[in-house]
């Protein structure tokens, strides 16, 4: 039975935009709104954006601190692509996820030959200079401060207009989907269980034989590429590219949500980074109403994020796995 | 010739600043084993402890309330959050990442996201003239505290007993622990130190960039981050060499190159240490 609620939950997801169901209290306006939309579509960005995360930090057991920098260059990348040079969206996206994959290459192979806290900090400093370019608009490329509107003109039709939000939600879960086949599938491939090796005990794996530095790298690359795609979608979504997207905050919160959800777990991230996702934006929409510090959507993240730390180990999924043993 | 001695004092004005956050990360982390991300916050809260003592009581009472305040909070998140987490390094990561995000937005719903101008002595805002060059005097308030502070560390590190305690821990913990002497104390007292140290930073912050807000705390952090790391991981002493380092370069850079070079080029100093010399510039770690 257990097995088939991955596909309960995705039949869910499908029919969602046909469902004219108004739900008081967690969304405003009924299910196919396109205010409810784009908050769906941005969860499940951000859902894909923590799996991803997670094949480095629960799965590779790479504390990275700089996975913003891949997100922030794929949706300005892209970004720019459309509204400076013009180029038709396909061939944006086509060209900044491998160009991207390229700086991870790059940036990774420097930062892998440290390990622990050190790699944490080296990939930190790497994403500040990412923050740095971003903010100070160099050439007028970014957008400095105010970030980068994408320009409706070099997107195809169905992607623009308030009428088509439908279709991103499409691409949100797709890009969801497409994230959860390659993490779940490395999940089943030897390739998996290696990475968990290296998680657990790095010098048994290089005993075996196997380069730990080149699989470190390979996961690395990947998962960067991943946060492109994902940094692209995610433009494409919110109608741009913001200096957000690339600060130390926004890799600090998918941390947050690797372990709110349970890290290393098969769904732990991807339930994580909805959670997450859904909370920030609806916290920021009711805060208003909430006296004080509970205004502050951060706030209680962060209060949350500390308790779970202290009370629930293993996260959300780790919670509801214990209570299914228990019943 | 002005320009240059100008850029010199207010790069090494600079590196006060990262001297005081750095070396109490630094102490944190080589004796207790935590990166500690809520640094930033303990600045911060510092910072405004001041600012909001500052006008009721003058700065005379205010100052020393905000070291207090700084020194207060690492105790506390040492004992409350931290000491439960020992055997689990990770957690404790993830402890002070969500207590920097949550700590911040407090911050911000009690005073605010805009910057609050800060207050200073009077005798700060006024300039010295040194050769040519016309050097605003809060300058030399930030490099007199932080060398009286390196000095003071120096002294306490070497001439106390727990200061040798805590040289002998960041060198072996295990050790320290296997003759009877109880470490966590310790723990508490470097956290303490820290937090007085980022109390300091943050309230000699507010009167170098003239105004604090609840972000400030962190984009400091990161700098500090860099030079625990080039520094050498548990040294004070390479944590001053290697702030002093950072300061320079990055206010020379960004004055002679485009602005923001100066920010690039640090984090290029950071990759070429952790590549020729991956345990940084104290190369052993414990040599305080």
């Amino acid at each position: 039975m257990k097995r088939f609620v991955p596909l309960l939950v995705l039949v869910a997801l499908l029919a969602l935009p046909y469902s004219t169901l108004p739900v008081p209290g967690l969304f405003e306006g009924t299910l196919n709104s396109p205010g409810t939309l784009q908050m769906l579509a941005i969860c499940l960005v951000f859902g894909g954006l923590a799996l991803g995360y997670d094949l480095l930090f629960g799965r590779a057991g790479l504390l990275s601190f700089g996975h913003a920098l891949y997100i922030a260059a794929g949706a300005y990348g892209t970004d720019i692509l459309v509204s400076h040079a013009h180029w038709p969206l396909w061939a944006a996206v086509a060209a900044t996820v491998p160009a991207v994959a390229v700086l991870a290459a790059l940036l990774g192979a420097v930062a892998l030959r440290t390990t622990g806290i050190a790699f944490a900090m080296v990939t930190l400093a790497f994403a500040q200079v990412g923050w740095i370019v971003v903010n100070r608009d160099p050439g007028g490329l970014t957008g400095g401060e105010e970030g980068l509107p994408l320009d409706s003109a070099g997107l195809p039709a169905a992607l623009v207009g308030v009428a088509n939000t439908v279709n991103l939600y499409w691409v949100a879960l797709a890009f969801l989907l497409l994230v959860v086949v390659v993490v779940h599938g490395i999940d089943r491939a030897p390739l998996g269980r290696v990475l968990t090796g290296l998680r657990d005990d790095e010098r048994r794996v290089s005993v075996l034989g196997l380069s730990a530095y080149r699989l470190k790298l390979g996961t690395f690359v990947l998962a960067g590429a991943l946060a492109a795609l994902g940094g692209a979608v995610h433009a494409l979504i919110v109608g741009g590219a913001s200096p957000h997207l690339a600060s130390a905050d926004l890799t600090l919160s998918l941390i947050v949500m690797a372990v709110l959800g349970g890290a290393g777990t098969r769904w732990g991230a991807v339930v994580g980074g909805v959670v997450y996702a859904y909370l920030d934006q609806r916290l920021t929409q009711i805060g208003g109403g909430l006296p004080g510090p509970l205004g502050q959507p951060l706030f209680i993240l962060g209060t949350l994020f500390v308790l779970a730390v202290y009370f629930a180990p293993g996260g959300l999924t780790g919670v509801l796995k214990r209570r299914g043993r228990l019943a | 010739m002005s320009t240059v001695i100008l850029l010199t004092l207010t790069g090494l004005g600079l590196a006060a600043l990262y001297f005081l956050i750095a070396s109490g990360l630094s102490l944190v982390f080589g004796l207790a084993g935590v990166l500690n991300f809520a640094h930033g916050l303990f600045l911060s809260i510092g910072a405004y402890a001041t600012w909001w003592a500052a006008p009721r009581w003058g700065l005379a009472v205010a100052v020393p309330l905000g070291i207090a305040a700084g020194a207060a909070t690492g105790a506390l998140v040492e004992v409350v959050l931290i000491r439960p987490l020992y055997k689990r390094p990770t957690e404790q990561v993830l402890v002070t990442v969500g207590l920097s995000l949550a700590g911040v937005a407090l911050l911000q719903s009690v005073w605010g996201a805009d910057p609050r101008t800060y207050p200073r002595p009077a005798w700060a805002s006024e300039v010295t003239t040194i050769g040519s060059a016309q050097v605003p005097d809060d300058r030399f308030l930030l490099i007199g505290t932080a060398v009286v502070v390196l000095l003071a560390l120096l002294a306490f590190l070497h001439k106390t007993r727990y200061g040798l305690i805590i040289r002998a821990g960041v060198e072996n913990r295990d050790m320290v622990s296997a003759l009877g002497i109880d470490v966590r104390r310790a723990f508490t007292l470097v956290f303490t130190i820290g937090g007085a140290l980022a109390g300091t930073a943050g309230v000699l912050g507010g009167m170098y960039f003239g105004s604090v807000s609840p972000g400030q705390g962190a984009s400091l952090l990161i700098f500090a981050f860099i030079v625990v790391v080039i520094g050498g991981l548990g040294s004070v002493t390479g944590s001053a060499v290697a702030a002093v380092v950072v300061g320079l370069l990055q206010q020379f850079v960004n004055y002679y190159g485009t602005a923001g070079a100066g920010d690039v080029s640090v984090v290029v100093l950071l990759a070429l240490v952790l590549l020729l010399r991956p345990s940084g510039l104290a190369r052993t770690a414990a040599t305080a």
